[in-house]
């Protein structure tokens, strides 16, 4: 998921200017304005989408895809998941954390 | 005031099967006697832990649904304390989540009703018609 955002500004680049005010962390919404060429597609929440109702500490199946290698929350903006999921979703990794299901940061 | 919990811990791994039931049995008996009751008792077994807890790098996980008083999560929690084969405990309340999504679930049966209404009648529709025709063709 980290590398789907990172891999679309940089295709970008190239194509158009190269050094774009706000390229990075611009608005990349559909019908921004008109400099811009790429089209991003709109990121769903998953949560929204399959109807996951309750999410679960135990789940780590499920909690796995929202952590970074490290051991880290990936954000909101990367994911796309809802407002509301995220919350829930940040609680139940924590909980996970709690009960050694999932790591605080990952040793290498 | 009964309220519904989930206690999750994790025994040490080097315990016998024979403690280990011993020791659920006890936590049960303090659940039944400070007047909750045990709704599951689940063994999820051996499990890698995340990290490294008091030296163990693997554990016995144990899942306990329970509806009880504070007070009577209190002393469990206690007890999971000073209990030397349990290394990690966690408690988390369910209820309110429990009633949240019966709520979700309710939305939905009636928004279900509204979608199937429509799906449901052009099926019943062709069935229909099509006994009501033959007797009229089978006469004609």
């Amino acid at each position: 998921m980290a590398d789907e955002t990172t891999t679309t500004p940089r295709s970008e680049a190239p194509a158009g200017r190269p050094s774009g005010p706000g390229g990075r962390s611009g608005p990349g919404g559909p019908g921004g304005p008109g400099g811009r060429k790429f089209f991003r597609r709109k990121k769903v929440c998953k949560f929204c989408t399959e109807k996951i109702d309750a999410i679960s500490y135990r789940d780590v199946r499920l909690l796995q895809g929202f952590v970074a290698e490290r051991g880290k929350i990936v954000p909101r903006r990367l994911t796309g998941v809802c407002t509301t999921h995220q919350r829930r979703l940040s609680r139940a990794i924590k909980q996970a954390r709690n009960i050694a299901l999932l790591p605080f940061a990952a040793r290498y | 005031m009964q309220r519904l919990y989930e206690v999750m811990f994790i025994v040490r791994p080097d315990v016998a099967d024979e403690d280990l039931d011993k020791l659920i049995a006890g936590l049960e008996q303090t659940v039944s006697n400070g007047g909750g009751t045990v709704n599951s008792t689940e063994k999820m077994g051996r499990r890698k832990l995340a990290y490294v807890v008091r030296k163990f790098g693997e554990g016995n996980y144990i899942l306990l649904n329970l509806s009880a008083d504070g007070s009577l999560i209190a002393e469990l929690e206690r007890r999971l304390r000073v209990s030397e084969p349990v290394i990690k405990f966690i408690t988390v309340r369910m209820d309110e989540e429990e009633k949240r999504l019966a709520k979700v679930r309710a939305i939905r049966a009636t928004r279900k009703k509204l979608s199937a209404m429509p799906a449901e009648s052009p099926e019943a529709a062709p069935a229909q018609p099509a006994p009501a025709e033959t007797p009229t063709q089978a006469s004609a």
